[in-house]
């Protein structure tokens, strides 16, 4: 989703530039970009079978709801993206530049829209809204405007786009700092860095404030016990410190070793020092998330990663006036060695937010262990699970081997 | 509202069984019709720019029968959980043989891709007609309003059915020579020289075998699911479906012989759509029939989601799918003509 933002901006200066040199750039992305959505595409198709083959129960009770935003995901997004998408990779010649841009600012428009159709759909696990319960415990819908407005959506989505703005930057700046240091493609690798460096500090910024900060209003709002466990704070405190390191013990219930800055967690929360955040003490145990620990460290390691990625993009985007980071091997290496961070940040991101809603399915309304469908044996999840980590390891190695393929290859033939 | 729905989602099942259908048929034929790399290149560039737009027929008439059938889905895609999965294996190892085929130019990378879409298609088509083979027959849904049926039993279709048995396999294989025969068709249509000569044999010869498939799982499912002839009886306008499959059946003879590849691929997408509204007109109302106890069947009325979900539904379903089918027109014809032999793209 970042990259095909990425790929409208490089229409866009190819258009207003007439220069050749930004057409070859977004040919060269175009075809990662294909191998990446080949690999949305084939994953994609699972888990929307997943919601009926294993958590019928869930999706009978919930699919008159939820089935809204993924109908609607099929219908307004796949299409358009897939439609697209073929126009862009195989029609440049004959549908003319400026026909080549609508295609890609179509695809942008697809994957964008896509997002937010799944995002509100996940929103609404979190925090239901718009329904109320059937006489067979059915939950009916009764307001498509609130599932789509949820306040969780908000946040969430736009959290989730510029974390995907970011990771699609961070590759492009890291591929084009890769060329820099082995001297190959030399303007392409300026442009790449350039274009990665820009589009990645904005949204590194926008990920952290006002987006992430939002999400994790919505967290202290209606998850409370979750907050409790992200920040590891096992006892009430009236000016809750903010924990940068440190090692949950739950069989002490304290946090070893912790390295703290007093009342800032408060601070952030509720805008006050002195601000009671409640513990995890205050919670009934059947409500704690079911893996603290990892919760705890998946939170801490995404909102870790992104600070320390601002820090970076922010110095290289100084160095970039006067050409000068171009010149600096050694920023150039953090660079390149910054691609496989933002997926990192992304997934701990994810774990947080649904380790966070267990032991909740659908928040406060139907518990994980009731959603499953109960005729399929445990034998035979396990069967179709190892078929399908069998595959991805498959899947995973080619999209590796592809790619480099195409890095290596590089934009000039294009 | 409810029988509304019904029908569209019947309708966007049609669609994807015409329009992916003809992608996975080219899939079935792609060994036998084009023997060089160059003449299974122009059977893929056929099918390349439009093969993804077509599967999300199939995303998106699932995701239509998820809001407003949410027990009919739940039901049976955790039912048929393991035919299920393995479509999904199949489907991905589709996808990515047709994408990834023509990025490395090597005598083993290629083969292997071409092998793999082609079992995958094959399989695919044959799992997909006994799934529709299973609907007609009937699944053992229990009060809770759930099932779960083995891969086989003793391929009896009996109390303890198994997803293939001997009525099921013939609906499987009758839906592995349709699809062959359509995506012959198109093959034929979209391409020339050696490669449009020999699926235009395929398709004639195929053709054959399909008529007495087809005579013969009529005459199968009219047994095994007495509700279809009851519907019939009862409604007999409804012979009108049949009649549409039995005219575009006869439209495939006619102009697959006169080498008319356009109307033939009309004639065998009217095939489909006939026989597919046909099956669904017999088994209205029930969607999911429960086999040894009629009366836990699923129905269009005990399974539709709430009013105000399907109204609401409608509201953006309609503008939907117009854009839908602007995109889909737009497409086809600016890939419309032949594949040149050479394409750089
Ligand atoms: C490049 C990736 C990335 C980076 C650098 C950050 N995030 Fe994030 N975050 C995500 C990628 C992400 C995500 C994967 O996109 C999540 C998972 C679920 C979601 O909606 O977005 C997410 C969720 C998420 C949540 C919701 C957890 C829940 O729902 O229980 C909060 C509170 C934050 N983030 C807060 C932050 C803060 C304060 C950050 C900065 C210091 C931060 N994130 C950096
Ligand atoms: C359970 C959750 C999900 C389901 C059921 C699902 C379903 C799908 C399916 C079926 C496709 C393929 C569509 C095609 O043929 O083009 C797809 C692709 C896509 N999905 Fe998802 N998806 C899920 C999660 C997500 C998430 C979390 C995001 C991002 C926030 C997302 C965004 C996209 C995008 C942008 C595509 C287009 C393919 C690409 O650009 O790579 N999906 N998804
Ligand atoms: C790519 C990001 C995602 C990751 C890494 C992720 C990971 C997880 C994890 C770790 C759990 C908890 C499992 C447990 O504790 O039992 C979970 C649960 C769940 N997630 Fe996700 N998830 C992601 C995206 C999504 C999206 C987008 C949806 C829906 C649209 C979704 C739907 C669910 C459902 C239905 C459950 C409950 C089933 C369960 O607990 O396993 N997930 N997910």
């Amino acid at each position: 989703m970042g990259l095909a933002l990425l790929l409208v901006v490089l229409k866009t200066m190819a258009l207003r530039t007439g220069n050749e040199h930004y057409n070859r750039s977004a040919r060269f992305w175009a075809k990662i970009f294909a191998i990446n959505f080949a690999m949305g595409v084939v994953t994609g198709i699972p888990m929307e079978f997943q919601f009926g083959t294993n958590w019928a129960r869930f999706s009978r009770a919930a699919g008159g709801v939820i089935g809204q935003t993924l109908a609607m995901e099929g219908v307004f997004s796949f299409f358009l993206e897939s439609t697209f998408l073929g126009l862009f990779l195989f029609g440049e010649k004959r549908l003319g530049q400026l026909g080549h841009w609508v295609s890609a600012f179509m695809v942008f428009l697809g994957s964008w829209l896509s997002g937010f159709f799944i995002i509100a759909t996940d929103s609404w696990m979190q925090h239901p809204v718009g329904y109320e319960l059937g006489p067979k415990g059915e939950i009916v819908l009764t307001s498509v405007w609130a599932l789509l407005t949820n306040p969780w959506v908000v946040w969430q989505y736009f959290h989730n786009m510029t974390a995907s703005v970011l990771t699609g930057s961070a590759v492009m700046a890291s591929v084009g700092a890769y060329y820099l240091l082995v001297g190959a493609h030399l303007a392409y690798g300026k442009t790449f860095v350039r274009l990665g460096v820009i589009a990645g500090c904005i949204a590194c910024v926008v990920l952290i404030f006002p987006t992430g900060d939002g999400q994790g209003k919505m967290v202290a709002q209606h998850q409370p016990v979750t907050l409790a466990a992200m920040e590891g704070l096992f006892d009430t405190e009236q000016g809750a410190d903010m924990v940068i390191l440190g090692q949950p013990d739950m069989e002490k219930m304290k946090l070893d070793n912790p390295l703290k800055i007093p009342n800032m967690l408060s601070f952030l929360t509720y805008q006050r020092w002195k601000a009671e955040i409640k513990g995890l003490r205050a919670f009934p145990k059947d409500q704690w998330p079911d893996n603290i620990p990892l919760l705890y460290f998946s939170y801490h390691i995404m909102v870790g990663l992104g600070t320390i990625m601002l820090l970076l993009l922010a110095v290289s985007l100084l160095l970039l006036r006067g050409d000068a980071l171009f010149r600096q091997p050694f920023m150039l290496w953090c660079l390149m060695l910054l691609l496989p961070f933002p997926y990192v940040a992304t997934t701990a991101g994810w774990i947080t937010a649904e380790v966070g809603r267990q032991p909740w399915l659908i928040y406060g309304l139907m518990r994980t262990s009731e959603g499953t469908s109960p005729y399929v044996s445990a034998g035979n999840g396990l069967f179709t699970l190892l078929g399908f980590m069998g595959l991805y390891t498959l899947l995973g190695i080619l999209f590796l081997f592809m790619v480099h393929r195409e890095i290596e290859h590089g934009p000039e033939g294009g | 509202m409810e029988t509304i729905w019904f029908c569209l989602v019947a309708v966007m099942i049609a669609a994807y069984v015409v329009f992916d259908g003809f992608d996975i048929g080219a899939g079935i034929i792609h060994m036998f019709v084009a023997r060089t790399n160059e003449e299974r290149r122009q059977v893929l560039l056929s099918i390349g720019p439009v093969w993804d737009g077509n599967e999300v027929w199939l995303l998106a008439a699932g995701g239509t029968l998820y809001f407003a059938f949410p027990p009919l889905y739940s039901s049976s895609f955790s039912g048929f959980y393991l035919p299920l999965m393995m479509v999904l294996w199949l489907l991905i190892l589709r996808g990515i043989s047709i994408e990834f085929r023509n990025h490395i130019d090597s005598p083993i990378w290629q083969p292997l891709w071409d092998r793999v879409f082609s079992g995958a298609s094959a399989l695919l088509a044959i799992f997909f007609g006994a799934a529709l083979g299973n609907v007609v027959r009937g699944v053992p849904i229990d009060a809770t309003g759930f099932f779960f049926l083995p891969l086989w039993t003793n391929f009896q279709p009996g109390q303890e059915a198994g997803i293939l048995d001997w009525y099921t396999i013939p609906v499987g294989l009758t839906a592995f020579l349709t699809l062959a025969v359509h995506g012959a068709f198109w093959v034929s249509l979209k391409t020339a020289g050696a490669v449009q000569m020999r699926a235009r044999a395929a398709a004639r010869t195929l053709w054959w075998g399909l008529a007495a498939l087809t005579v013969l799982i009529t005459v199968l499912s009219f047994r095994i699911q007495p509700h279809l002839a009851e519907q019939y009886g009862q409604r007999p306008w409804g012979f009108l479906f049949p009649a549409i499959g039995v005219a575009g059946f006869l439209g495939m003879k006619f102009y697959g012989n006169r080498a008319r590849d356009l109307a033939a691929f009309l004639a065998s997408s009217t095939f489909i759509v006939g026989m597919l509204t046909s099956a669904t007109f017999g088994l209205f109302p029930y969607v999911l029939p429960a086999s040894p106890d009629v009366s836990l069947s699923l129905t269009v009325y005990n399974s539709a989601a709430s009013d105000y979900g399907l109204k609401v539904g409608l509201a953006w379903w309609i503008p939907g799918m117009l854009l839908v089918a602007a995109y889909f027109v737009f497409t086809y014809r600016h890939f419309a003509g032949k594949v040149a032999v050479n394409e750089e793209y």
